[in-house]
């Protein structure tokens, strides 16, 4: 995501879910979503079959 | 000659670094009483907490209490107390009744005082241990350095101008500096293992599922898990014997039957296939990581090296698991209560808020492959050696170290190791390789449920001398 798309989507997020995103943590915020996009983004790069369970399962 | 003057001066004047499994002997056959054994380690934290920062609540009058009725019980009950009179402290994310449980944060201080002890609490005190306070701890368990806003760092014994580790950073501080033998903590990326590593002691952190987490703050549910840690690994299996058994309040807590891990510590290593993990784990690993690993392995006679696969992404996962869960579990308090977080922890659970769940589910899957295969590589051993931290511990306030010639920053990645080890919720002791100036720990890995296997391997390598927990000059 590049960085000025990512600006807006913060900025939306923080809307949506109803966080009051002060400007002064705005910096930090975009930061880490940036290393943690790229986790992400390193996670779902590995292919798995359609067929993956998540790890948590919910049993009755 | 009393009782108490039984008690060897000598030790009296050790008792600072008295083993748990030492003291409960005293104290069961009479030589001592738990009301000593207790007023020494109040008078410990009283002279080594404004040094050490470890403790943030001390329970001095339910501690004498306890200690009381346990010199009143009978002989025979007091016999059969295996942690008669060892006083202990928990991270102060465990309920404590009478107190909030303010888990490192401002927030919680408003919290209506705990109903009742954490079950494992309940537990350690059945079996004659005497609580005696609540520790510090990074906010919410978001943190490996053991530093807080709120109520000052913790600070690590052998040097206080250097971190305990976190999150578990007054555990680490308590148990390092002689406060106390004995202390527990949660670890859900490695919060045990880090500060065990940072301050030379030794920590257990068990399978997932393993210990009940009832009554405790929580931080990531699909990765908290519960330990002791202790300045000697018959401590640590003896306090850790004490807390198993099913729970009805931990959807988590699997519920297995007692598998009981002081008896098989005599067993030794023998026998065991032992493997040192490579290629992730040893990647621009810094001298003192390889000096550890070295000492432990040779030991071991360890030859075989293995490659967990993709640990790189199964860290990458535990992260975003992480900050995803964790921003769920404090969504209410970011919208109410932001400028009362520590900006720190604050800035990177609004990040986490706005991941989008795809990303997090596929995390998900992704625990579950990984969890395959590197089972798969426990049919070849039992047990994989891998460092506990990328470093010795660093100065407090230190915001990056050099890692494989990349400046990196601190708080996220002294997990870089654990990270992809509790992430499928894998049994680990850390071991305290005492290098000087500063120790740092090995992990011992193990499969699901074979805690034994990890502690006997930790007693064999204790017995070697290859791992202790060094003394400080406190």
């Amino acid at each position: 995501m590049a960085a000025d798309s990512l600006d807006d989507f913060i900025a939306t997020a923080a809307r949506t879910l109803g966080l009051a995103l002060d400007p002064e943590w705005g910096p930090a915020v975009k930061g880490n979503l940036i290393v943690t996009l790229h986790h992400a983004a390193t996670v779902a790069e590995f292919e798995l079959p359609d067929e993956a369970e998540p790890a948590p399962v919910f049993r009755v | 000659m009393t009782a108490q003057q039984a008690w060897p001066q000598q030790a009296l004047a050790q008792q600072a670094w008295a083993s748990a499994s030492a003291i409960a002997e005293a104290v069961s056959s009479g030589k001592t009483s738990a009301r000593t054994v207790v007023d020494d380690a109040l008078a410990r934290i009283v002279a080594l907490n404004p040094t050490l920062n470890a403790f943030t609540t001390v329970t001095a009058e339910r501690a004498r209490a306890r200690a009381a009725a346990i010199d009143a019980a009978p002989g025979d009950v007091k016999k059969g107390y295996s942690l008669a009179g060892v006083p202990f402290a928990v991270k102060n994310l465990f309920d404590v009744a009478g107190l909030a449980t303010v888990a490192g944060s401002k927030i919680n201080r408003s919290r209506a005082p705990a109903k009742a002890d954490s079950p494992l609490i309940e537990r350690l005190e059945a079996a004659g241990a005497v609580l005696v306070g609540a520790l510090n701890m990074g906010e919410y368990a978001y943190d490996f350095t053991g530093e807080n806003v709120h109520d000052g760092p913790s600070r690590n014994p052998h040097d206080p101008t250097r971190m305990t580790g976190g999150s578990s950073g007054g555990c680490g501080g308590a148990v390092g500096g002689g406060m106390v033998p004995l202390s527990l903590g949660s670890d859900t990326n490695g919060s045990i293992r880090v500060p065990s590593s940072l301050c030379g002691i030794f920590g257990l952190k068990p399978t997932y599922g393993r210990l009940t987490r009832a009554r405790t703050f929580p931080f990531v549910a699909s990765l908290d898990h519960l330990g002791p840690f202790a300045r000697n690994v018959r401590d640590l299996a003896l306090s850790y014997d004490a807390m198993q058994g099913p729970a009805d309040d931990d959807a988590a807590c699997v519920g297995r039957a007692l598998e009981p891990a002081l008896p098989q510590l005599a067993r030794g290593h023998e026998g065991l296939r032992v493997a040192v993990a490579g290629g992730y784990f040893r990647k621009g690993a810094s001298a003192e990581v390889l000096a550890a690993l070295d000492t432990v392995g040779n030991a071991l006679g360890v030859q075989d090296t293995v490659e967990l696969p993709e640990a790189h992404r199964a860290r990458a996962a535990a992260y975003v698991i992480t900050a995803t869960e964790g921003a769920e579990l404090h969504l209410d308090r970011l919208r109410h209560q932001a400028r009362d977080f520590d900006p720190a922890v604050r800035d990177r659970l609004i990040a986490g808020a706005m991941v989008p769940a795809s990303l997090v589910v596929r995390a998900q899957k992704f625990r579950r492959w990984y969890y395959e295969r590197v089972l798969a590589l426990f049919q070849r051993y039992d047990a994989i050696l891998a460092p506990a931290t990328p470093c010795t511990a660093p100065k407090i306030g230190q915001q990056t170290f050099m890692l494989d010639g990349v400046e990196m920053p601190v708080r996220p990645n002294m997990g870089l190791y654990t990270q992809p080890i509790s992430f499928i919720g894998l049994p680990v002791v850390a071991v305290p390789v005492p290098l000087k100036p500063l120790p740092i720990g090995v992990q011992i890995i193990a499969a699901p449920w074979r805690e034994d296997v990890a502690l006997r391997i930790a007693h064999a390598l204790e017995q070697m001398g290859a791992v202790a927990a060094p003394t400080p000059a406190v």
